[in-house]
């Protein structure tokens, strides 16, 4: 009995945590935040796919690492905790699990080999499914698609677009083909992208499977979270990490304030709220592979869970760091909005809490 | 990770489970002298307490690592074999091996620190249900500062002749031992000078006097010392070296406060409970206030038992760190089963407030008995505020706050 990452997992996370850290740091993150012509985005990304990230979830007869979702959990984990400033959960966690799940031998074929070679990128727009605002929708009919997609994970880099309807039936089209107009919005996380996509009659790619059940959408959904929740898993540790550390340095009352109890007891308040959320990620992460009955309810703990402890962390942490905090110049907001905007993607914890009662048939 | 625990512990399991049904609904002739916080069902065979202990540790079910010349079972300590045992019994209403202070603190304090004589003389019938201990640490100017103790011990003639008070010591009034700090070495340095002393509870000189705890219950009593004198013998360590064998097994405590197992299975009694409950017609289960907030407490039940697989786990795999995750479970578990508890109590709103043997009593009143036995649970054993000193002191090595002159 072993519970928790293996020497292989803790490996790659450690490889992706220091490429993050040389060639990322806080300058880094606040040029591709602050400057849409730099390309450093584009340097960050691919030297983390010259590491594999793109492929962990491919299976090895696609071109891919065929590694499970406890592995890409750990690698999300390292991401959320330098802030990577892409999208990893869209493009690399949810797109290939649709196709494993939902394509038919040639769309695993096409997609999942050119995925695996990083010549196509997807974008992925399941909101809909999930709940739709401002009247978001999209309709499927005769291989074409048209309607408004909101909130679309990293479709501004993308090749292409895989989308649902409120139904649950997966697409994809071509990011650059007639009649696709990606309108860019800003969040306020800006470490990632979030776009709209208004579609008006776009051949589409319907992915056979998912017009007979829902496996490829709810199996890409769920790896979506336990990916989301450990990116804030890994962000808020980073939060401890930082206010832990800033309260040994700062002096007031001629004293460090990380040794007045009122410091110290938020600090062990954060770190005791998050430390089981590393054994509930995991298991979210094992049961996804291996143990598929108990694999919908633990992602929707892991991502909800994650939502609220994450955000109560993304408070104190800052608060720990007193005006500092509040700053632009510190940085500790990179954390605090990618936290933010994680809580809400793919389904705010109000909404994965009432999914999470309805699988239990409450 | 690698979930099973190999086949080798699925017999055991299996074994396990036929013991189960062989003692399902198991009655006990005596009162639990020490609380056992499950309820099970009576409707079995009968036997008295010190039997069912004989029987546990018979099957090693109890006590597995205890030697067999002190009363033990006499194997190796598997921690997979008492977490299956756990889960087993809390599952099939089994009631669990008696615990207690004396079986949790004392005797892995007698195996580690003890003399030979003592060992001899006192594991056995404590495992066996038939030595009750008590601990004597707090005193009513000594709580979360325990170090501060000030009960003294003289030795006069070869005795220790004890003065003073402690507070806060359950099972007293069942006891016939007591395990006790008591300063020794006045001109010592506060935790230089206190010693471990083992008292019988008969001896002249000392009172025992019931405190009467918020749930109504005696949990509590308070313990006074009349030159209460005791042979030199009955000190484990040294003189002086009390606070050290206190700090042996003070762990041992406050992670068996908190247990993941109960907790879970507390939780299903309590959707059972929604399901049943209604206002107006509606179930409780479908009222989305309370719908959302069951499954908030159920992530962190979830998240919590996860955590106690991942601390186990580094049990067994010694390379494997989990220093965090082992020091925030009193913390959690206890502040998390209050939780759980008050919840419950909430949403039976009138209801949930009934008590003792009123009419329309829910679950035997349990909900709101345990709502107010954990508060004690969280100020008990090292309060919450303790807790959150030692997670930042010693796991986050926060400094610790300046010592302050003649305040």
């Amino acid at each position: 009995m072993y519970f928790g990452l293996s020497e292989d997992q803790k490996f790659f996370q450690e490889n992706v945590s220091k490429f993050l850290d040389d060639q990322c740091g806080l300058d880094c993150i606040r040029t591709i935040t602050e400057d849409s012509q730099s390309n450093l985005q584009e340097h960050i990304q691919n030297g983390l796919v010259n590491l594999g990230i793109n492929s962990l979830l491919i299976p090895e007869e696609y071109g891919g690492l065929g590694l499970d979702m406890l592995f890409t959990a750990a690698v999300s984990q390292s991401l959320g905790g330098g802030v990577a400033p892409f999208s990893f959960t869209g493009p690399y966690v949810m797109a290939p699990i649709a196709i494993v799940y939902g394509g038919s031998e040639g769309q695993k074929e096409k997609y999942l080999k050119g995925m695996s070679q990083n010549t196509i990128r997807m974008g992925v727009g399941f909101s809909e499914y999930i709940g739709a605002r401002d009247g978001a929708e999209i309709k499927i009919k005769n291989n074409k698609v048209s309607g408004k997609a909101l909130f679309v994970l990293d479709a501004k880099n993308s090749t292409h677009l895989m989308l649902s309807n409120k139904e649950g039936v997966i697409g994809i089209v071509t990011s650059d083909a007639d009649g696709v107009d990606i309108i860019d919005l800003t969040a306020v996380d800006k470490t990632r992208n979030f776009s709209e996509i208004y579609l008006n009659n776009v051949d589409i790619d319907v992915l056979g499977l998912t017009q007979e059940n829902n496996n490829a959408i709810t199996k890409s959904i769920d790896a979506g979270r336990i990916s989301i929740a450990a990116d804030s898993l890994g962000a808020s540790q980073r939060l401890i990490d930082k206010a832990v550390e800033y309260s040994k340095e700062r002096k007031q009352f001629g004293r460090v304030i990380g040794s007045f109890q009122a410091v110290k007891h938020m600090c062990a308040e954060m770190v005791s709220d998050l430390e089981p959320c590393y054994s509930l990620v995991w298991h979210a992460a094992h049961c996804f592979t291996y143990m598929q009955e108990e694999s919908r309810l633990m992602s929707c703990h892991a991502k909800s869970h994650l939502s609220e402890v994450s955000k109560l962390i993304s408070k104190k942490a800052t608060e720990v760091h007193g005006g500092m905090g509040f700053t632009d110049l510190m940085g500790v907001h990179y954390w605090f909005k990618r936290i933010g905007v994680n809580r809400h993607i793919l389904g705010a914890p109000e909404l994965v809490r009432e999914e999470a009662a309805k699988i239990q048939n409450f | 990770m690698n979930l099973n625990y190999g086949s080798e512990y699925d017999s055991f399991r299996k074994e396990v489970k036929d013991f189960c049904k062989e003692w399902k609904g198991i009655n006990f002739k005596d009162q639990a002298k020490i609380p056992i916080a499950q309820n099970h069902e009576s409707y079995g065979a009968t036997l008295t307490r010190s039997e069912w202990q004989s029987i546990l540790i018979e099957k090693g079910y109890f006590a597995r690592s205890v030697p067999k010349e002190y009363g033990g079972f006499g194997g190796e300590s598997d921690v997979i074999k008492n977490r299956i045992i756990a889960s087993e019994f809390a599952s099939e209403k089994i009631p669990p091996a008696m615990g207690g202070q004396g079986i949790d603190m004392l005797v892995p304090t007698l195996l580690e620190l003890g003399t030979e004589e003592q060992k001899m003389q006192y594991i056995k019938p404590t495992l066996h249900g038939e030595m009750i201990w008590c601990q004597g640490y707090s005193e009513p100017n000594a709580g979360s500062d325990l170090a501060s103790l000030q009960t003294k011990g003289e030795l006069i003639n070869d005795n220790w002749v004890i003065n003073g008070q402690k507070i806060w010591t359950s099972t007293a009034q069942y006891s016939q031992m007591m395990f006790c700090l008591v300063r020794t070495e006045p001109e010592a340095q506060k935790h230089a000078g206190i010693s471990y002393l083992l008292i019988p509870m008969e001896t002249p000189g000392l009172e025992v006097r019931p405190l009467v705890d918020m749930t109504l219950k005696a949990g509590f009593n308070e313990v006074f010392f009349t030159d209460v004198t005791i042979p030199k013998e009955n000190i484990v360590g040294k003189r002086g070296e009390g606070w050290a064998v206190a700090n042996a097994t003070l762990g041992h405590e406050r992670g068996s406060l908190a247990n993941p197992n109960a907790m879970m299975n507390r939780l299903n009694e309590l959707i059972s409970r929604m399901k049943e409950e209604n206002i107006d017609g509606v179930r409780l289960i479908d009222i989305p206030v309370y719908r959302d907030k069951l499954i908030t407490i159920q992530s962190k039940v979830t998240a919590f038992q996860s955590n106690s697989l991942r601390v186990l786990s580094s049990k067994l795999n010694k390379n494997q760190d989990s220093k965090l995750a082992g020091m925030i479970q009193k913390l959690v578990g206890t502040e998390l089963r209050h939780e759980l508890e008050g919840f419950a109590v909430d949403i039976m709103g009138e209801m949930g407030t009934l008590y003792e043997d009123s009419p329309h009593l829910r679950d035997g009143g349990s909900w709101q008995f345990l709502y107010m036995y954990y508060l004690g649970l969280i100020i008990g054993g090292g309060t919450s505020q303790i807790q959150k000193n030692i997670i930042s002191e010693r796991g986050l090595g926060m400094p610790r706050e300046p010592k302050v002159q003649g305040v």
